[in-house]
C-alpha cells in the first residue's frame, strides 16, 4: 500500500534520510530548517535503523563531522540555512577535495548577513559557483515540492556515492516549511560494515586485514601531482555534466516565450504560464532540477525557438547569468526577481514578462 | 663492571644528527660521526662501545626511531 | 664479548616498530613530534589494534602524520580534528579513534571543536603537542606561547597586556564532565618517554572502553622555532615550559 502522508518539507527530508539508510546526521539549529534535526531527534532512528543523530556545537563542527563520517564510507548528511551554510564552506571544500560523498540540505533564507528568515534563492551563486576555496563543484538539486524534498534526499545520496562528491539540496524556506502530501520512499537497510568496506574500498574503516592504509586527505604539496588531482576532478565534473542534467518542461513545446525558474519560484511560475496561456500567449516554463549540472543545452535549444526568456528568481539575478551563457545572445534574456523574503505573485510575473519581453 | 653488555645499531640514513641520543646516554657511549650521511647529517655512532649497557635510553628519546638496541647479561 | 656476539636478533631489546613506516619523517632534527609518533605507533602495535584504529591528522607540522604510522588516517581542516573523530568513532564505535593536534590547531582555531568533543565525552583520545609556537608556518605566537617568549609575531616577547595569557587548555578540559583522563607529559628523557607511553596507552584503552575523552598533552620542543639546538631546547623547556605547564595527571577517573 502506498504510504502517503501530509508533512512539511523539512520533515520529509528527515523521514527520507532514515528510510534511505542514512548512517548519520550532524546538524545545528537554524531557522527555517530546524525541523529536520527536531524530526530526527523525535523519530529516534538510532533505536530502529541505528542511524546516528547528533546536534553539533556549530555548523563548522557539523560539516566536519560529516567529513569524518563520509571518510569512513558512511552515508552522512547535514542541513542548515544560508548563514550556517556559509560557515560550512571550508568543510565543503575539503570534502570536495578529498572526494567524499555526502548530502547537505540548504533551506535558504534571505541575506546577506543575518538577513531574514523568510525564503530566498540568493545562495545560488554560493552553491553552484564554488562557495569555498579552490576549483570544485557541488552537484546541486533544487526541489520544488515536499515530494521532491524527500525524493531529492534519496537521489542526492545516490549521486554523492556515484561520483564521490558532495551534493547540495538547495531548497528554500517555502519548500522547507510548507505542508504537502508526500509519498515517502521505501525503507532501505543501512549498509553493514562489510558492505561499506566492499562498496567504499577507499574508506577509513580501519584496515581490517587490508595491506595498504587508507588516507582521506585533500593535501598534495607536489604541484605536478596536485595538477593531476585537479584535472581528475574536472574530468569527474565533465562526467557529471554529461550524465546528470535534470530539468522539467512545462508547456515548452510550442512556447514563444520561456520562463526559467527553479524551486519554489518555479511553482509560482507554473500559475503564470497558465494565466499567459489563457490570454493566448504561448509561454512555457523550463525548471532546472539540477542547478549544477545546469541544463545549458536544453536552454540553448529553446533559445532558437522563443522570442525571449525571462529568468524569475528570489534574488537579485543569479541563475540568469547561466541562462545568458546558455543562450549566448541568440534571444533576449530578461530577469525578474524579488528579494528579502518577498515572493512574486503569478500576476506580477505575467506583468513582468509582458513589459520586458512583449512590450 | 656493568651488569649488562649492550650495543646499538644506528640507521645512519634515517639519523638526522640531532644529538639527543648522545645527551641521553648515561654511559657517554655515543658521539656524532665526522662523516655525514647522504642528507648531510652527522649521524650518531658508538664512540666507546665497550661502555654500552644496552639501557636503550638513546633509543627511547630518538625522534626518528633509528636506534636498535641489543643487550646481553654479562 | 665482541659486538658481533651482542648484535644478534635474539639479543634485541628495542627497535623501530614495524607500524612506523620506512618513510623518513619530515620533522626537523630533534623534534618531539617524532618521539610521540613513535610512542603512538608502539602502543597501537602492542595493543594489537592497528586494524581498527583511525587517526585524525591536524593542520600544522603533523599534517603528514599519515605518512609515518601505517594505519587508516583522515586529514582534517585546521582545528576540526575532534569533529571528524566524533563522527568516525560514533559511526564505527568498535574502532579506536584518536586525534593528533598541535597547540594552534587544538587551542586556537579548534577550541570550540575540542571543548565540545570533550564535553560530549566522545570516546576518543586526543594527543596534544604543546610547544608554544606555530612550527609549520614559521614560528608565530601560539595560544600557549609563554609570557615574554619571542616568536615571529611577538618578536619582543609575548606581552600579556596585548596578547593575553598562555592558555592552560588541559586544565580547562579537565573541568569538563566528559573527560575521563587528562594528563601532561614530556618526551625529553628516557624516563619521561616511558611515562608518556603509559599515558598514551591509557588514553587509547579508555577510548576502547568507552570511558569518555582522554587528553594527553605532551609539552614539546620546537628547536627550529625556538632557534636553539635540540639539547638547548630540552633544557629551555624544563626551565621555562614546565613551570607554566607542570607535568603529571590533571584528572584520572
Amino acid at each position: 500500500m502506498e504510504e502517503i502522508k501530509l508533512m512539511k518539507g523539512n520533515e520529509a527530508v528527515a523521514e527520507a534520510a532514515i528510510r534511505c539508510g542514512c548512517d548519520g546526521y550532524f546538524g545545528y539549529p537554524i531557522t527555517p530548517q530546524s525541523e529536520i534535526l527536531e524530526t530526527l531527534m523525535a523519530l529516534e532512528p538510532w533505536k530502529t535503523t541505528g542511524m546516528v543523530v547528533l546536534q553539533a556545537e556549530s555548523e563548522t563542527a557539523s560539516i566536519n563531522m560529516v567529513y569524518g563520517g563520509a571518510g569512513c564510507g558512511k552515508k552522512v548528511m547535514t542541513s542548515s540555512s544560508s548563514p550556517g551554510i556559509s560557515l560550512m564552506q571550508e568543510g565543503l571544500s575539503y570534502i570536495a577535495g578529498a572526494e567524499l560523498p555526502c548530502v547537505v540540505v540548504n533551506v535558504t533564507r534571505g541575506g546577506p548577513g543575518l538577513g531574514t528568515i523568510q525564503p530566498s534563492q540568493a545562495d545560488y551563486f554560493q552553491t553552484v559557483k564554488g562557495g569555498g576555496h579552490g576549483d570544485y563543484k557541488l552537484i546541486t538539486l533544487a526541489p520544488a515540492s515536499v515530494q521532491e524534498m524527500a525524493d531529492h534526499t534519496v537521489l542526492a545520496f545516490d549521486l554523492a556515492f556515484k561520483y564521490r562528491n558532495p551534493v547540495m539540496v538547495l531548497s528554500d524556506g517555502i519548500i522547507g516549511q510548507m505542508m504537502e502530501k508526500v509519498q515517502l520512499p521505501p525503507y532501505q537497510p543501512r549498509l553493514t560494515d562489510e558492505q561499506v568496506r566492499e562498496k567504499c574500498p577507499w574508506a577509513t574503516t580501519g584496515k581490517h586485514g587490508r595491506k595498504q592504509q587508507n588516507v582521506i586527505t585533500s593535501l598534495e604539496l607536489r604541484s605536478e601531482e596536485m595538477e593531476k588531482i585537479n584535472n581528475r576532478l574536472q574530468e569527474k565534473y565533465n562526467q557529471v555534466e554529461q550524465n546528470e542534467v535534470r530539468f522539467e518542461e512545462y508547456f515548452c513545446d510550442d512556447a514563444e516565450y520561456l520562463i526559467t525558474a527553479f524551486g519554489s519560484c518555479a511553482r509560482i511560475c507554473q500559475k503564470t504560464i497558465e494565466i499567459l496561456r489563457s490570454e493566448g500567449i504561448k509561454a512555457g516554463l523550463l525548471r532546472p532540477i539540477t542547478l549544477y549540472p545546469f541544463p545549458t543545452e536544453a536552454i540553448a535549444k529553446f533559445a532558437k525557438q522563443v522570442k525571449g526568456i525571462l529568468s524569475v528568481e528570489l534574488n537579485a539575478g543569479q541563475m540568469v547569468e547561466d541562462v545568458r551563457l546558455a543562450v549566448n545572445g541568440v534571444t533576449p534574456v530578461e530577469f525578474y526577481g524579488r528579494q528579502g523574503g518577498m515572493t512574486p505573485t503569478p500576476d506580477e510575473v505575467v506583468k513582468a514578462l509582458k513589459s520586458k519581453l512583449i512590450k | 663492571m656493568a651488569k649488562n653488555r649492550g650495543a646499538v645499531v644506528i640507521d645512519t640514513e634515517r639519523c638526522k644528527g640531532c644529538q639527543l641520543c648522545k645527551e641521553a646516554c648515561p654511559s657517554k657511549v655515543l658521539n656524532m660521526n665526522i662523516d655525514a650521511n647522504s642528507k648531510g647529517y652527522h649521524y650518531a655512532y658508538m664512540e666507546t662501545a665497550e661502555a654500552c649497557t644496552g639501557c636503550a635510553s638513546c633509543a627511547y628519546v630518538c625522534p626518528d626511531a633509528c636506534i636498535t638496541v641489543y643487550r646481553v647479561k654479562n | 664479548m665482541t659486538l658481533e656476539e651482542i648484535i644478534k636478533p635474539e639479543n634485541q631489546v628495542y627497535g623501530k616498530t614495524p607500524l612506523l613506516t620506512e618513510t623518513p619523517m619530515h620533522y626537523c632534527p630533534g623534534c618531539s613530534h617524532g618521539v610521540v609518533h613513535k610512542l603512538i605507533a608502539e602502543v597501537i602495535e602492542e595493543m594489537n589494534i592497528a586494524d581498527k584504529t583511525v587517526g585524525i591528522a591536524p593542520v600544522g607540522c603533523a599534517v603528514f602524520a599519515y605518512n609515518y604510522i601505517d594505519i587508516d588516517w583522515q586529514e582534517a581542516a585546521h582545528g576540526r580534528a575532534p569533529a571528524l573523530a566524533t563522527a568516525a568513532k560514533r559511526l564505527n564505535p568498535e574502532n579506536c579513534v584518536f586525534t593528533y593536534q598541535g597547540d594552534g590547531d587544538l587551542a586556537a582555531i579548534g577550541t570550540a571543536e575540542t571543548i565540545h568533543a570533550c564535553n560530549r565525552g566522545e570516546n576518543i583520545a586526543i594527543f596534544f603537542i604543546n610547544n608554544g609556537i606555530y612550527g609549520m608556518t614559521g614560528g608565530q605566537m601560539a595560544p600557549t606561547t609563554l609570557e615574554g617568549m619571542k616568536t615571529a609575531t611577538c618578536p619582543n616577547g609575548r606581552d600579556v597586556s596585548m596578547e593575553g595569557y598562555p592558555l592552560k587548555i588541559s586544565e580547562m578540559l579537565a573541568l569538563l564532565d566528559g573527560t575521563c583522563y587528562v594528563t601532561r607529559q614530556a618526551v625529553h628523557t628516557a624516563a619521561s618517554t616511558v611515562r608518556a607511553k603509559k599515558a598514551i596507552r591509557k588514553a587509547l584503552e579508555n577510548s576502547m572502553a568507552s570511558k569518555g575523552t582522554s587528553i594527553v598533552e605532551v609539552v614539546s620542543t620546537c628547536n627550529s622555532g625556538w632557534k636553539m639546538t635540540p639539547h638547548q631546547a630540552n633544557k629551555w623547556m624544563v626551565e621555562n615550559m614546565f613551570p607554566a605547564y607542570p607535568l603529571g595527571d590533571i584528572k584520572d577517573r
